[in-house]
């Protein structure tokens, strides 16, 4: 087991390194640098000095090859550098917002799982009754309504029924856990609903699947409670392939919601996310790729594990 | 423990004053489909007595699952329904019954071993979770009772190492295997009633004999009822006291196994018997068929259902025929039974085949050397396992012959197939098609060879594209080389060729789907003829067919070699389908070449043991002749081809080995003219 996990993360070195190639490079190849936009915004008229002074400071005037080296070299070791834009250690930047992003994710996975489990299983267990068609009516318009939409609906209903509008400021689980939750739970909630959407709609068919396999005909034969065919011998089976529709989508939830942070006014990934591409602040973007390249890497993995877990068959092989 | 059981027995006469423990009476089940209502069983009545063993015969679709997961309350839910009749289990009808009071009879009262051990446990359970789990909702065991109990039923079923094995999955065990753990799920309740739904038809020959004598032996030990529901009349032959034959949702005939394979008085019945090629009987010309096919259901003819398929149609047919009460206990339904054996008598009798004699000295189309494949498979964390799945082949097919292989499923037999057609490299051994080495050709030279070596393969139902009509299948490969100039020129050619494999041109225009088996398997040879090969290589082609359409199929393949002195490779388990069409044989057991022989001495006299027991494993359609014979079952399972034992691969199983066999590989050699074996002890 162990040996499969190094051999797993061994896999993802290759992988990470092509990941850094291509953003470095690409981005170098777009015109325009983070001093212009810095120095040359609005107007203003710097002369060309200031400008290469500037470029010296931040190491853009060395070749590309060594500033690539430079990066590596900081990743290896943990130090990620300095944002071009403001000056912070990269670390910081990226660590005050990623416990906000990483939460709102988490929350809206539960939320999914919570709502979709029951909804995708009660679906497919009264196939093309009116249940069904209600379930199916509600994951449509799940997956039609985006997050942000949703999410101003939400805010709207909360502002005119209790008359709450979101915090401006940001409270950690740790230190006010009611605070926190209360903040955070509504953009989960507006995330959490297509998440929920997608994943009930995977879980139907996987389900109905499920049902027409042999070993449920068995179980029934064998006089098992209706209740236990499904809990026990149903779900099971019909969670596997859910399972990597339900990975995939909180890794991709943890890089950040741009929109819908916007919208509940919280300072996450995302929101950094954009900030540092208008200003063409490389040094973090190639960064933030790198993390949600790795969290992609690493969710897989963590799926996969799982897999073996439920799965009896994956871990004998 | 299984050769305690005396299977010569006399057969105990039926308890006719006893009371049925189950009655079906005049059932009839619907299914609503997109297509309309099909009504799958139609007015059909069988019993079974406490203790007996009864066998539900028919082709697939007659309806006999259909009636068996009837009494078990297991229709397919919304679309199926009992739509009239009752089903007496003592006195309750099991079709008034609610919901919960049928789930504690299943399993309890009435168990059900299903067709396919590969799918029928679950995957993700262990399998004592899975045994257990009877014992704990209907006895009410704890776990500590029930995994107990649990040891104890594995046991039974001959699983050895039974505690260990109940924390390991279904995938964990073999196919044999699986077919017993269902089988000890059945036990585990002691139920009155077992209904096995074509307990051995996904079984090796060998584990087949090992599954059936275990039923049998446990429901006489146990004095549990047995409904056998089976196609193949073969098996029940052994192991049943009374026969229910069903054709198109009825009840056509029934009796004593005595009765019916002795004097059958239905028409189908008789043509079930006879489709078969039998290997207590000496060769026969073409096998005799049931032309046709089976009505549809949506809307079944008026009168006998059979007619139209039957010899023996007149008049009186075209009326329902009820189930006329012969001599004890017989009942045919058919108005013509009296007139059966004398019709029979009148027909000629199929013509012999011209015996294909190749001309001496003439070199062999296709000779085969030493040839030898390894597998790399995965054996778990990272590390790979090399599996040698064809050790040393060498044979030669003569021009216009039929080589037959035969072994169990892991021998290699698909695989040697596979590398004469190019479809798997070869990892050494040569293989010569006229004298020109396969291996070595250039794409060029492969491409020309292509065109005279071609494939039937054994599944009908997913070798042909879904999306592409027959008369498109069959266009591609004329037009890709050009056997063909235009589109119309290769209309032309597939009306002819299906013509020619017995189907009408007008098949061109319909898709896989609309075909049955039968048709689409013959699509599949017209598909090879379409290159006008010289060779064909039959990969187990009757083997998902119906025993009449695959008497159809054969007789279209002698057809074929008679008049286009047509060269087969003919791969298949069953040793009485091989046989029929075979002029040599050659038997594979782990990769290798144990027997190889012209074909009649092959059957007359056995030289190798593992042919020896393969012969006495098949089934033959015949009560006396197998009621007589010892049960000779091989012990034990092939084993894995991982690890193969060392010396002579089947020591571990044979009877003969002794201590020496474990040392020497035994080389195939010539026992008696012609007749090749690869045993020490011979």
């Amino acid at each position: 087991m162990l040996r499969y996990i190094v051999k797993r993360l061994a896999l993802m070195i290759p992988m990470l390194f092509t990941v850094a190639l291509l953003t470095f490079f690409l981005l170098r190849v777009i015109p325009g640098d983070i001093v212009e936009v810095k120095l040359r915004a609005d107007g203003g008229n710097v002369s060309q000095e200031v400008i290469e002074r500037e470029r010296v400071r931040l190491g853009l005037d060395k070749p590309l090859v060594v500033q690539f080296g430079d990066w590596m070299k900081g990743i290896v070791t943990f130090d990620y550098g300095t944002s071009m834009w403001t000056g912070q250690p990269i670390s910081r930047e990226i660590g005050i917002r990623l416990g906000l992003s990483m939460q709102v994710a988490v929350m809206a996975a539960i939320v999914a799982v919570l709502i979709a489990v029951p909804l995708g299983t009660v679906s497919a267990l009264f196939r093309d009754s009116w249940i069904d068609y209600l379930v199916r009516i509600v994951t449509i318009a799940g997956l039609a309504v985006p997050s942000f939409w949703l999410g101003m609906l939400i805010i709207l209903g909360l502002l005119s029924l209790f008359n709450w509008s979101p915090p401006v400021t940001y409270t950690s689980f740790f230190t006010d856990p009611i605070a926190n939750l209360s903040q955070l739970i509504w953009p989960a909630l507006a995330v959490g609903y297509r998440y929920a959407a997608v994943v009930a709609r995977m879980l139907r068919s996987s389900v109905l699947e499920a049902l027409q396999e042999d070993y449920i005909r068995t179980a029934r034969a064998k006089g098992v409670f209706e209740r236990l065919v499904i809990v026990r011998h149903t779900l099971p089976n019909a969670l596997l392939p859910a399972i990597t529709v339900i990975g995939l989508e909180l890794a991709f939830l943890m890089g950040g919601l741009v929109v819908t942070e916007q919208v509940f006014n919280l300072n996450g990934i995302g929101r950094l996310f954009v900030e540092a591409v208008t200003r063409n602040d490389f040094t973090l973007i190639q960064t933030l790729v790198m993390m949600i390249a790795v969290m992609f890497a690493v969710v897989n993995l963590i799926v996969d594990l799982l897999y073996g877990v439920l799965d009896p068959r994956v871990t004998n092989q | 423990m299984l050769n305690t059981l005396d299977i010569a027995r006399p057969v105990a006469a039926r308890p006719s004053a006893q009371a049925p423990l189950l009655s079906v009476e005049n059932l009839r089940v619907e299914f609503d489909t997109s297509r309309g209502r099909v009504r799958a069983v139609d007015g059909v009545s069988w019993n079974v007595y406490p203790g007996e063993t009864m066998a539900i015969v028919g082709e697939s679709g007659c309806g006999k699952s259909v009636s068996a997961l009837a009494v078990m309350g297991l229709l397919a839910k919304p679309a199926g329904r009992v739509a009239g009749g009752r089903i007496m289990f003592g006195d309750r009808d099991l079709t008034k019954l609610s919901t919960s009071q049928l789930r504690e009879l299943r399993g309890r009262d009435i168990a059900m071993v299903f067709q396919e051990p590969m799918t029928s446990l679950n995957p993700v359970l262990s399998i004592g979770m899975q045994l257990a789990e009877p014992l704990r909702i209907h006895l009410g065991m704890n776990a500590q009772e029930a995994r107990e109990r649990s040891i104890e039923l594995l046991g039974l079923v001959g699983i050895a190492d039974a505690a260990r094995r109940l924390d390991q999955y279904p995938h964990q065990f073999s196919g044999g295997m699986r077919q017993r753990v269902m089988i000890a799920i059945a036990l585990t309740c002691n139920p009155k009633l077992i209904i096995a739904d074509e307990p051995t038809t996904a079984l090796d020959v060998t584990i087949q004999a090992q599954v059936l004598e275990l039923m049998k032996e446990l429901s006489q030990k146990l004095g549990i009822a047995l409904v056998i529901i089976t196609h193949n009349l073969g098996i029940v032959a052994r192991y049943a006291d009374r026969l229910t034959v069903m054709y198109a949702g009825r009840v056509v005939e029934e009796g004593t196994a005595e009765q019916l394979f002795a004097r059958p008085r239905h028409p189908y019945t008789l043509g079930l018997l006879r489709s078969v090629p039998r290997l207590d009987r000496p060769r026969a010309g073409l096998l005799d068929t049931i032309d046709g096919l089976p009505p549809n259901l949506l809307a079944p003819p008026t009168g006998c259902r059979f007619a139209e398929r039957c010899f023996l149609r007149a008049a009186a047919c075209e009326a329902d025929p009820p189930l006329f009460d012969l001599a004890e206990g017989q009942r045919s339904a058919c108005h013509r039974h009296a007139k059966l054996e004398q019709a029979l008598a009148a027909r000629p009798a199929a013509p012999p085949l011209p015996e294909a004699a190749p001309s001496d000295g003439e070199a062999p189309l296709l000779s085969v050397r030493a040839l030898r494949k390894d597998f790399h498979v995965p054996v778990g964390q990272g590390r790979h396992g090399l599996v040698r799945a064809v050790d040393d082949v060498s044979f030669d097919v003569p021009r216009g012959t039929t080589l037959g292989v035969v072994g169990e499923s892991g021998c290699g037999k698909t695989t040697v197939g596979r590398m004469i057609l190019r479809l798997t490299p070869q990892t050494s051994g040569e293989v010569l098609f006229e004298g020109t080495d396969i291996a070595s050709a250039s794409a060029e030279a492969m491409r020309k060879l292509r065109l005279r070596m071609q494939v039937v393969f054994q599944d009908p139902f997913s070798s042909l594209n879904p999306r592409m009509s027959i008369g498109d299948t069959l266009n591609e490969p004329q037009l890709v080389y050009r056997k063909a100039r235009n589109r119309r020129e290769a209309d032309e050619r597939s009306a002819e060729l299906l013509r020619r494999v017995g189907l009408v041109p007008e098949m061109a225009s319909r898709y896989p789907h609309q075909l049955s088996g039968g048709q689409r398997q013959r699509v599949g040879i017209a598909r090879a003829l379409a290159m006008q090969p010289s060779f064909i290589v039959c990969d187990e082609p009757v083997s998902a067919l119906d025993v009449s359409v695959q008497a159809q199929i054969m007789n279209l393949l002698t057809d074929l070699q008679n008049s286009l002195g047509m060269t087969f490779l003919f791969i298949a388990h069953d040793l009485a389908v091989v046989r029929h069409i075979s002029q040599r044989i050659v038997v594979m057991y782990l990769g290798r070449v144990v027997e190889a022989a012209d074909c009649d001495d092959l059957y007359r006299e056995p030289l190798h043991p593992y042919t020896q027991a393969l012969l006495d494993a098949a089934p033959v359609p015949d009560p006396t002749i197998e009621r007589q014979r010892a049960a000779r079952v091989l012990k034990g399972e092939p084993p894995s081809p991982l690890n193969p034992p060392s010396g002579c691969t089947y020591h571990t199983r044979c009877p003969r080995a002794t201590a020496e066999c474990a040392g020497i590989v035994p080389p195939l050699r010539e026992v008696r003219p012609g007749h090749f074996a690869a045993c020490i002890k011979l």
